[in-house]
């Protein structure tokens, strides 16, 4: 683990540069994402911590799903957009949103989780072995292991184990959501996507899911969308405040929220707006 | 007092805004049971006359100039043959031309251009497809008035139905789905075989269904092509006892279809050939029925597998 290159350090912004005491797993230097000529992220700049969970929180509309969606090229699927800058995923050296780089290459190494549960109308396994399908892979035994690796990750495996050939359909909202966990797990991806991931949930399932997130991040480099500050309080290590598409703040997350360094930051945090 | 007299006076508005309600649904009741009596009067008059003319020597038969001779043998195996030219033809055409259209072509003006045209063919009288396969199929393909020709034509037919079908079954699979998978890192390929067209089987079986039990039914393009109304033979069998086991022959054979038997029956002057239009019609009606019964089964069935 100790020859990852050393990664440069993120060039100062208005914020100042942001001290990662962790391995890099992503860094993300001067990127914008347009639709079109709208420009929703501007010149970003952040690194990812390995093996920690970084939250990105901000008011609605701020281009905080937007730019989650550029760590897998979601973008790719509609037309006029438009990549600059770079993520660079470590240790390989790989840029992200470079055009030269199939997409499909990309979302087999990152995972992403999303807004709303959305396991497919398929049995339970047949779900979670969904992305070793996609890459080819036939073995049964090994299939079959790393199914049930992933919903004990998922803290699912208990709930499942006798009835993985039933419809992913019957299992409730929160159940759900930790198969879609499940499934982008299941092929073990470098980085983990989750975009609002317990929006859709109610209190107890929110919560099943914030302790498996604590869990995983001993495996996983994950990266979180969130609306709720409590929860990035909660489960992050570091936060990244937004804020009309420009990285306002980011930083350890106990200290931004609680000595802030901006403004903006203090009043997002405190409530005063979003 | 007041608040009373004031309640009072809204419950009245309450009540005559109310009479709309009833008076509408009423109106609506009526307008539906108008067109239901109908359908099923018609289809209660073919049973009263056909039903009794309507046993196996009528099926086995072919045509004849005495009536109580006549079977529809020929034209129910004519039908039969035209239909599986027809869905062989129009089912992977349609289906896959819906698929290109929705989930590969990019949006331009060609695009764009296809499809009005698309949806527009579907509206296009049927007789206005028996004079294009006329010159197309049978002089310039030199098919002639074959099963082959007619089969040709009715696919021409359908394929807007299928082809409105399938989009219309694409679309409905909700964008969270795709993403979903297009996160794992799926190709487009994959998203169609494994997801696409499994949880829009339903829809566009349902529209091939729909679009087939229109071809059964359709008599001006076949006549327009010059199907016979008097065959008294059967096409050749598309089985046979040596190799290949399958046989193309029938392709090339003259038919006569059920809506032409029964339109040459109707003609005639004698009321037993009208009888034996009846059952021919009672046929062609139970056929039609059964096919929409079965587009709605599949639809429910499919339905109850998916619930997004």
């Amino acid at each position: 683990m100790n020859d990852i290159p050393a990664p440069q350090p993120a060039p100062a912004t208005a914020t100042g540069p942001a001290t990662i005491e962790q391995p890099i797993k992503a860094s993300v230097r001067h990127l914008s994402f347009y639709y079109d000529s709208y420009r929703a992220v501007t010149d970003v700049n952040l690194d990812i911590a390995e093996r920690r969970i970084t939250a990105l929180i901000g008011a609605s509309g701020c281009g905080k799903s937007t730019f989650l969606r550029c760590f897998n090229r979601m973008h790719d699927l509609y037309p006029g957009n438009r990549y600059e800058g770079s993520i660079i995923l470590r240790p390989k050296g790989l840029d992200i949103v470079a055009r030269n780089v199939d997409p499909i290459g990309i979302r087999m190494r990152i995972g992403m989780v999303f807004q709303k549960p959305n396991p497919f109308p398929k049995s339970i396994f047949d779900n979670v072995a969904y992305g070793l399908k996609v890459r080819g892979i036939r073995d049964r035994r090994l299939i079959e292991e790393r199914v049930e690796r992933a919903l004990r990750q998922a803290f699912l495996w208990e709930e499942t184990r006798d009835r993985l050939g039933d419809s992913a359909m019957t299992l409730s909202g929160g159940q759900q959501q930790r198969l879609c966990i499940a499934r982008a797990l299941a092929p073990e991806p470098e980085l983990l996507l989750l975009d609002e991931p317990t929006s859709a949930l109610d209190p107890v399932a929110t919560a099943n899911i914030e302790e498996l997130l604590s869990e995983l991040k001993r495996e996983v480099t994950i990266l979180i969308v969130t609306h709720n500050m409590q929860q990035a309080a909660r489960v992050s290590d570091y936060t990244a405040f937004m804020h009309l598409g420009v990285l306002v703040e980011f930083g350890v997350t106990d200290q931004l929220f609680t000595t802030p360094r901006e403004k903006q930051t203090e009043d997002y945090i405190t409530g005063r707006y979003g | 007092m007041a608040a009373t007299a004031g309640s009072a006076a809204l419950r009245a508005g309450i009540q005559r805004r109310r009479r709309w309600d009833m008076l509408f649904s009423v109106a609506g009741l009526l307008v539906m049971l108008v067109a239901v009596l109908t359908l099923v009067l018609l289809f209660l008059q073919l049973a009263i006359d056909g039903l009794p003319r309507l046993n196996a020597d009528f099926m086995l038969n072919f045509p004849s100039r005495f009536a109580e001779r006549a079977g529809i043998l020929s034209a129910w195996v004519g039908t039969l043959l035209v239909m599986l030219v027809t869905a062989f033809v129009a089912v992977p055409l349609g289906v896959a031309a819906g698929l290109y259209l929705e989930e590969y072509a990019p949006r331009n003006w060609l695009t764009d251009i296809i499809e009005i045209n698309v949806t527009n063919l579907a509206g296009v009288p049927s007789i206005i497809y028996g004079l294009l396969a006329l010159s197309l199929f049978v002089y310039q393909m030199n098919l002639g008035q074959s099963i082959a020709a007619a089969g040709l034509t009715l696919a021409l037919l359908i394929m807007p139905i299928v082809i409105v079908a399938t989009r219309e079954a694409v679309r409905a699979v909700p964008l969270s789905m795709r993403e979903a998978a297009y996160a794992m890192g799926t190709t487009k390929w994959q998203i169609l075989a494994h997801h696409i067209v499994p949880y829009s089987a339903g829809g566009i079986l349902t529209g091939i269904i729909i679009g087939l039990s229109r071809a059964i039914g359709e008599t001006a393009p076949v006549i327009t092509i010059g199907a016979l109304t008097f065959i008294a033979f059967l096409p050749e069998s598309p089985f046979s006892s040596t190799f290949p086991f399958i046989n193309f022959k029938w392709l090339e054979a003259p038919f006569t279809v059920l809506p032409i038997q029964i339109f040459n029956w109707v003609s005639r002057p004698q009321a037993e050939f009208h009888v034996n239009a009846a059952a021919a019609g009672l046929v062609l009606i139970v056929l039609t029925l059964a096919m929409n019964a079965a587009a709605i089964m599949l639809r429910q069935r499919y339905r109850k597998r998916i619930n997004w």
